[in-house]
């Protein structure tokens, strides 16, 4: 295809004109965690680190994010299980209403988060559930399982299924195939998904907010509760970038893991 | 199969596995009876999604048809039509549905207007050794937060007081800012779900050889009748892909919209705040909409091939 | 077919569910609200002596026992400092060393989000405004108090205990809190001298087109009822909780009318604290706490309560029927009215004290006179949030509006 010199810079220039617009609010909650008035007006009044003392002396937020670190990793682990023997089943089985459950296992985070989130609210306090952080995980666990499921599934339909068939034929039983041939190759995906289902579950608040009793605060909870107040704007300013600071780099490292941009399951 | 099995087994046994009887035991079963493992496989996926969750759904769609004790607004399990005659029979609530799926339009399109170029440049055009660091950095974003990157938004339109002291960065860097309304909504949440979009489109043209636009070429096409005709409709299903996240999340959105929305409702607003009146059947009979529409949505883009590309 | 089938199996089983589900949490919904349902609860506290059980519900505590260790609660934003806001501004960490008794707060920022909250039976108790409380006794979510076992509450001001909206048959069911008055907030910029009528909120051609600030719920339907007893009385408005189908419908068709005016909606306060920081408000309706916090922070403002008269609020506090932690909840409704925590709280909310004693406390001498504490007839027309009925509060007997309809209307026309 022969582009004119002309349409190839106006592509380019775009590209980065669409990056940098990406970064630029980014970049503004930074450079605004070091204002010195408590407001989001620009430009800054001053500079200063007095926020970020603070923020490296107050426990709540401190607190949030292990809050937040601890459910999406028990999320994580409950979706990449039900994802993976979704998958599994999907790809190498044939049943009656296998196309249902495809469509099935999208709809969670297909349907607007405040559906779900008021459909299992609903449930658990008609079951006499306490609310707290098993039904948060519970929440999260549902519409993280689609993350893991689209990866594994991609990665096991692009698997020969005779691999797994020369396993059996070398002496190996079901379980050490699993153990030793398939599982490595499916180690990806499993990473993959897995850091997906992380990344949404850590960051998600509209489901939180409804399965979430009163004694949990997850840190997107703990930031909106706090952006609110107008004296604690900074704090969150600071929270924020300490956030984008320690998730972006892991973005980074976990794409390099998996080989692959993070996407959806995009990615063949 | 199973038979063949056994004799490998004992042949080599010297390949004791740390899996142990127990391991063996196990797979002999799953593999003599395929249903088993199956339904294995599928018991706790489909415990989890249909009982749990597909049940959540149908009690919730249920309990729109409740009445609600007027005193104690406690829901009560006298069946009634009135909740969802007022949800279908109220003016304002129609216009407030309408203005949601626009919204949820727009967001869609302007995603697809930023993405499919700058997905088409990096996928076809850069140097292979920058495409992956450029693919990353758009999908890094996505990894600063919702809340994060909405509040900071609000930095950016913020508008101040009427002499334009306080203002945001539009305001103080251009003079100018729409302000927080419907438009500071459809920008904000087109740039909370752009990298939704580009990464699909990204995956899509990845997988376009370009011999075929080679080839289009060499038949005399334009560039642009080529994207038009050969790309173009070989995206669909990725754009499809992409387009279920950035409708469906704009759809039900109502944290973005009380944060840079000013006055403006959508149907998240609405459901919330019944909710929180508390009336919640209404606020169930108002969900019937974003599920209702919502389906019907997947059903189209599944129809376009969007699973596959998902 | 079969997917048919299993469709409709699903739907089947969906209902049987729901309706199992609501007969557990009911409490007493499946009975017909005829008679208050007061005179229920009353029948089961004449027969409880035994000490209260947690979750059991409609019964008082008859005996103090130790602290818990927490106490969860539900208030209006101000009514629980633990000097995070403001490290001066701080009556629970006192308590706290004192009863051992770790304070949990959720801040409600409507009556509705707070009746909401106290359904789902996590927290202990709540500060109640009148148009939260009988809401929560008729649901069976608040048991009653013995005030026996609340020492402080012996000080509080007589007009205040054993009101309507507290008290069901002679049960008490909470300790008042304070009263206060929502008022109007101007900004000094477009209205140099205080404007001394709502009239700026409601009128098409006020000044402060552009920038009127509503609070954003279903009550606000009283304010534009005040305003109609003043300019419409022909509509012959006593109560503006009491209102039949005309009288409502003008007040709706007044509220439609002020979109035109409205700048903000605000239910969290600190929307509306940080819109009259930015300068963006120019008249609106407000509790003293905000403008107090605003002024902190230099905005430009002014408060008043207007000649129209104006809605306003009695609260209590209230504990709930599933209490967890029971004995802190008593010892914390000690604490919020002894002297110097009422007092605390009344300055920093900006509301009349319940304790008679507080008035002595007040670092402001005349705070009390201020907010008119000790002066029955200032709050003639201040008409405090209460539950509209389908029973007219004011006695007619005609149809008036039920709060169901309230928040109907109220979400049209915020839609």
């Amino acid at each position: 295809m022969n582009l004119s010199g002309a349409s190839y810079w106006a592509l380019r220039v775009f590209t980065w004109m669409v990056l940098g617009l990406l970064y630029l609010p980014l970049a503004i909650i930074v450079i605004l965690s070091f204002n010195t008035a408590t407001s989001l007006s620009w430009p800054p009044d001053g500079l200063w680190l007095d926020w970020w003392r603070k923020a490296a002396a107050a426990d709540a937020p401190r607190d949030a994010l292990w809050t937040s670190v601890k459910l999406a990793l028990a999320s994580t682990g409950v979706a990449l299980v039900l994802g993976t023997c979704l998958s599994f089943a999907l790809a190498r089985y044939r049943f009656f209403g296998r196309s249902s459950l495809s469509f099935l296992v999208v709809l969670p985070i297909a349907l607007p988060g405040i559906v779900t989130g008021v459909a299992l609210r609903n449930t658990f306090l008609r079951l006499g559930w306490d609310l707290g952080f098993r039904t948060v995980v519970l929440g999260h666990g549902t519409f993280c399982i689609v993350l893991a499921f689209n990866n594994v599934i991609a990665r096991l339909r692009r698997m020969a299924p005779n691999v797994q068939e020369a396993s059996a034929d070398l002496g190996a039983h079901g379980m050490q195939t699993f153990r030793l041939v398939t599982f490595p190759l499916i180690r990806s995906a499993l990473l993959a998904g897995g850091l997906l289902a992380f990344a949404l579950s850590f960051d998600e608040i509209i489901v939180t907010t409804f399965t979430a009793g009163a004694g949990v605060e997850t840190l997107p909870q703990w930031i909106l509760n706090n952006f609110a107040r107008p004296n604690n704007v900074p704090l969150v300013t600071v929270v924020a970038t300490v956030v984008m600071l320690l998730s972006i780099p892991l973005a980074w490292l976990a794409q390099r893991l998996t080989g692959e941009p993070t996407g959806l399951g995009a990615g063949r | 199969m199973g038979e063949r099995l056994e004799r490998a087994a004992g042949l080599s046994a010297t390949a004791a596995s740390t899996g142990g009887g127990a391991g063996r035991r196990a797979s002999r079963l799953f593999h003599g009876h395929p249903k088993v493992g199956l339904g294995a496989l599928l018991s706790g996926p489909l415990l989890w999604l249909i009982v749990v969750y597909l049940g959540s759904l149908a009690v919730l769609v249920v309990s729109a048809f409740f009445t609600i004790d007027e005193f104690t607004n406690q829901p009560t399990t006298q069946l009634t039509t009135a909740n969802v005659e007022e949800v279908l029979g109220t003016r304002a609530f129609w216009d407030t549905v309408i203005r949601s799926v626009a919204v949820a339009s727009a967001v869609t399109l302007l995603s697809l207007v930023l993405a499919l170029p700058m997905a088409f440049y990096v996928a076809k055009l850069a140097k292979p050794w920058a495409r992956r660091s450029l693919i990353v950095a758009a999908t890094l974003p996505l990894w600063a937060g919702y809340l994060v990157k909405a509040y900071a938004m609000r930095a950016v339109f913020e508008p101040g007081g009427s002499g334009g002291q306080g203002g945001g960065f539009l305001q103080g860097a251009v003079g100018w800012t729409p302000g927080f309304g419907r438009t500071a909504v459809v920008l904000t949440l087109t740039y909370l779900w752009l990298p939704y979009m580009i990464l699909p489109i990204y995956a899509g043209l990845d997988r376009l050889p370009t011999s075929l636009l080679d080839a289009s070429g060499d038949l005399g096409a334009r560039p642009l009748r080529t994207f038009r005709s050969v790309i173009l409709p070989l995206l669909v299903p990725a754009i499809a892909a992409g387009s279920i996240f950035t409708f469906s999340l704009s759809l039900g959105d109502y944290i973005t919209v009380k944060i840079v929305g000013s006055k403006t409702q959508l149907i998240g607003n609405l459901i919330e705040r019944t909710l929180l009146a508390p009336n919640q059947p209404l606020a169930a009979a108002f969900t019937l909409w974003p599920i209702v529409i919502m389906i019907a949505y997947l059903i189209v883009v599944a129809r376009l091939g969007a699973f596959e590309s998902l | 077919m079969t997917r048919k089938r299993l469709l409709a199996g699903l739907a089947a089983s969906a209902l049987v569910l729901a309706a199992c589900g609501s007969d557990d949490s009911g409490g007493g919904a499946d009975t017909t609200a005829a008679a208050p349902s007061g005179t229920e609860a009353a029948a089961t506290t004449a027969a409880a002596d035994t000490s209260v059980a947690a979750g059991g519900g409609g019964e008082a505590l008859t005996e103090l026992g130790e602290g818990e260790g927490q106490v969860n609660l539900i208030a209006w934003a101000g009514y629980v400092e633990d000097g995070s806001t403001d490290p001066a501004v701080d009556w629970v960490t006192g308590f706290e060393e004192e009863t051992g008794c770790n304070v949990n707060v959720k801040i409600g920022n409507t009556s509705d989000e707070m009746v909401a909250l106290m359904q789902s039976g996590e927290y202990d108790g709540v500060s109640a405004s009148g148009d939260a409380t009988l809401r929560l006794i008729a649901g069976g979510e608040v048991s009653p108090v013995n005030t026996d076992l609340i020492p402080n509450y012996a000080d509080v001001f007589p007009d205040l205990k054993d009101q309507a909206h507290n008290t069901v048959d002679g049960v008490s069911y909470g300790v008042p809190h304070g009263r206060g008055a929502n008022l109007l907030v101007f900004n000094t910029d477009s209205f140099p001298s205080a404007p001394d009528s709502w009239g700026v909120m409601f009128e098409p051609d006020s000044p402060a087109k552009g920038g009127v600030s509503i609070y954003d719920a279903p009550i606000y339907i009283a304010d534009a009822a005040v305003y109609l007893m003043a300019t419409q009385p022909d509509l012959g408005i006593t109560n503006p909780y009491a209102l039949d189908e005309t009288q409502f419908a003008a007040a709706v068709d007044l509220l439609n009318q002020q979109k035109d005016l409205a700048g903000q909606y605000w239910s969290l306060y600190t929307d509306q604290q940080t819109a009259l920081e930015a300068g963006s408000v120019t008249a609106g309706t407000t509790w003293q706490v905000i403008v107090n916090l605003a002024t902190a922070n230099g905005a430009k403002i002014g408060a008043v309560k207007p000649k129209e008269g104006a809605t306003g609020w009695s609260d209590t506090w209230m504990i709930s029927s599933k209490a967890q932690n029971p004995n802190c909840m008593y010892m914390w409704m000690n604490h919020i009215i002894s002297p110097e925590a009422n007092a605390g709280v009344a300055e920093w909310f900006g509301e009349a004290p319940s304790n008679a004693k507080s008035c002595a406390l007040t670092s402001d001498a005349n705070h009390c006179d201020t907010f008119h504490a000790e002066d029955t007839a200032f709050w003639e027309d201040v008409f405090y949030w209460t539950t509209p009925t389908a029973t007219c509060l004011d006695g007619r007997d005609v149809a008036c509006v039920p709060f169901t309809e309230w928040v109907n209307a109220w979400n049209e026309l915020r839609a």
